[in-house]
């Protein structure tokens, strides 16, 4: 197996994700766009650690599992405070801080 | 073209159909569930590459706990599942042109600096390595995210709460 082929495949969900974090609307499907570059992001550190040999590329990917979990618990609770506040979930919304 | 580089590329068309689906879907259930099959198919390519353990973690903690954390998302704030405006604003052909050159530029240096680059995977990674690894090497790292992710959790009961 190339090493390329998981890279270009991870570059292309990353590239996915900032489409969608650029064009939905709605906070929770920006919030999935994020995961999905998050996803990108593990698979590039599993390939280098497969092609080094070496279990640190896994351990690093557990990080970032990690802290995906801990950004979508909080984003989360973030997105239900403003539907609270606004009745609403969609960024657009949310332009208390517009000038 | 090994049996691996089939396989490959089966899960891949899955795993690009799939993120298409996250960013493109009008029914934002509908997106949930494609992340599952992104997600599935990632955990399916790090068993490709011999890294057992990650794809376990990720199925359990991906696939069932953040998709579900989204689920309830969906549900809590009431997300229509038939919108009748669109779920995207304004600003798709921008986000088309950001994300190809983006993807224009990592493609065409990933091209030229790894083109001929093979992985060879002799034999899976042990989890015994890898916990070896991540309590002595990495334990500071280690100690450090699980703080993070009690605050963050803490945090995410707070901010929730109805007082």
């Amino acid at each position: 197996m190339l090493l390329n082929q998981f890279l270009l495949l991870g570059a292309f969900l990353f590239c996915t994700g900032i489409y969608g974090v650029l064009t939905r609307k709605h906070t929770v499907l920006v919030l999935m766009s994020i995961e999905l570059m998050l996803a990108a992001v593990n698979i590039n550190l599993v390939a280098f650690g497969a092609f080094h040999n070496d279990p640190t590329g896994q351990v690093f990917a557990l990080f970032v599992l990690t802290i995906a979990a801990a950004e979508v618990g909080i984003g989360l609770a973030i997105v239900l405070l403003i539907y609270r506040n606004l009745h609403s979930a969609d960024l657009d919304d949310v332009d208390v801080m517009k000038g | 073209m090994g049996v691996e580089n089939v396989f490959f590329g089966i899960i891949a068309a899955a795993m690009a159909l799939g993120a298409l689906g996250v960013v493109r879907t009008k029914n934002i259930v509908h997106a949930a569930l494609y992340l599952v099959v992104v997600l599935a198919g990632g955990a399916a390519q790090f068993i490709l590459l011999g890294q057992e353990f990650v794809a376990w973690v990720q199925v359990l903690v991906y696939i069932g706990a953040v998709i579900v954390l989204f689920l309830f998302g969906i549900m809590l704030t009431r997300a229509p599942m038939h919108p009748k405006e669109s779920l995207d604003n304004d600003l798709k052909w921008p986000g088309a042109v950001v994300s190809l050159f983006l993807a224009g530029v990592l493609g065409g240096l990933l091209v030229k600096t790894y083109h001929a680059t093979k992985v060879n995977v002799v034999a899976p990674i042990r989890t015994n390595q890898i916990t070896n690894s991540i309590f002595t090497t990495y334990i500071i790292p280690f100690e450090v995210v699980g703080v993070l992710l009690l605050g963050a959790l803490i945090g995410a009961v707070v901010l929730a709460r109805r007082d």
